[in-house]
């Protein structure tokens, strides 16, 4: 008797670990119902929102565009140099991030400066180079205003904004937005907060094991 | 016989710990105006520096300066108090690295804030100044290169 409640229980365990294993991150932002014919059947499929194709330039003055980004998942943030608040924090975690995924070909950090008036690709470079950060896997780009806010606010949701009370004249939030291949939000986290960067590094991590799985 | 031990021990351990509490509900002056610096100087660090300079006081690669160079805070401690206050440009040395960024001021902070932040950072990560009074930081503020 006693038998037999013990392996119900080893079961149960064995069966909620397997489960674990199959955990999968959820796709944030807008969706939509789309209904489409398949074979003569009219199926409804969900259009999830995405990442739209752009063009900024790097920290070596070099076009990027959303197509160096294909078969990557990234992390994408907005920041600028010259920021007094929170994106020294942001970046001092980031570099973790970076030295976990280092030498990672599937991997890639994207980050944005909004101060499209000082941070020109040259000064991006200098920052780099002064984080420790200059390698491929880590992308500074610079863009018009428009096109970074835009980018930021509707496809990223994340807010960004000029203020000249702000310390250093911007105002921004300090997500770390995780975007998987198929350019999909696929998670959001505080960038100031080591203990959220950690839930990050280990979500990119099962994140990655979806594609495994699929491979 | 084991029960009088038993009562040995206890009034030893009665003893001390009235004692312990004598010696601290004793401490000087001195030290409780140190220590008021001291965690008012954290709440305010926490605040104003650590984004920049780290919770360890680390600081950040080649951008930001730790504040773990016990030689540099001790011979330039006169002007802690100007530098928290107005902020920072030009080249410095830190620990054998140079760095050349801006720090921003801080111009909001009053002369017994300063005292304070400068207390806590002189205080930790490695330093151990002592207390840097209101009286202090009144002074060298006068004294500012700016």
């Amino acid at each position: 008797m006693k038998f037999t409640s013990l392996s119900v229980i080893m079961i149960l365990i064995l069966a909620s670990c397997s489960s674990d294993n199959k955990k999968r991150l959820p796709i944030l932002g807008n969706r939509e119902p789309v209904e489409k014919t398949v074979d003569g059947k009219l199926v409804t499929d969900t259009l999830y929102q995405t990442i739209p194709s752009f063009r900024f330039l790097n920290q070596d003055s070099v076009a990027f565009t959303d197509k160096d980004l294909d078969g990557k998942i990234y992390v994408t943030d907005f920041f600028f140099t010259s920021c007094p608040s929170i994106c020294p924090v942001m970046h001092r975690n980031m570099m973790k991030v970076f030295q976990e995924y280092k030498g990672n070909d599937q991997v890639r950090i994207v980050s944005h400066t909004i101060d499209f008036k000082y941070d020109t690709p040259s000064k991006l470079k200098a920052y780099a180079k002064k984080l420790g950060a200059e390698s491929d896997q880590w992308q500074f780009l610079w863009g018009n205003k428009n096109d970074v806010y835009n980018i930021a606010e509707k496809n990223y949701l994340v807010a960004v904004n000029e203020d000249k009370n702000a310390p250093g004249g911007y105002i921004h939030q300090g997500w770390f937005i995780l975007v998987d291949k198929e350019k999909r939000l696929r998670g959001a986290y505080d960038g100031t907060k080591p203990d959220q960067v950690d839930q990050m590094i280990a979500d990119m991590k099962t994140l990655l094991d979806e594609y495994k799985d699929q491979e | 016989m084991n029960i009088k031990i038993r009562n040995k021990l206890l009034v030893i351990l009665a003893c001390s710990t009235s004692l312990i509490s004598i010696f601290q509900a004793c401490q000087s002056q001195g030290d409780i105006n140190y220590a008021r610096y001291y965690t008012n100087g954290k709440k305010l660090y926490d605040t104003h520096c650590q984004n920049c300079h780290g919770a360890e006081g680390q600081g950040l690669a080649a951008l930001i300066p730790p504040l773990t160079d016990t030689v540099y805070l001790t011979q330039h401690r006169d002007e802690l108090a100007c530098i928290v206050k107005h902020g920072l440009n030009g080249e410095i040395i830190i620990n054998g690295q140079t760095f050349n960024e801006q720090m921003p001021a801080n111009h909001q902070l009053t002369d017994i804030d300063i005292a304070a932040i400068v207390t806590y950072i002189t205080n930790s990560f490695g330093n151990k100044q002592g207390l840097y009074d209101v009286t202090n930081a009144g002074t060298d503020l006068k004294n500012c290169r700016h």
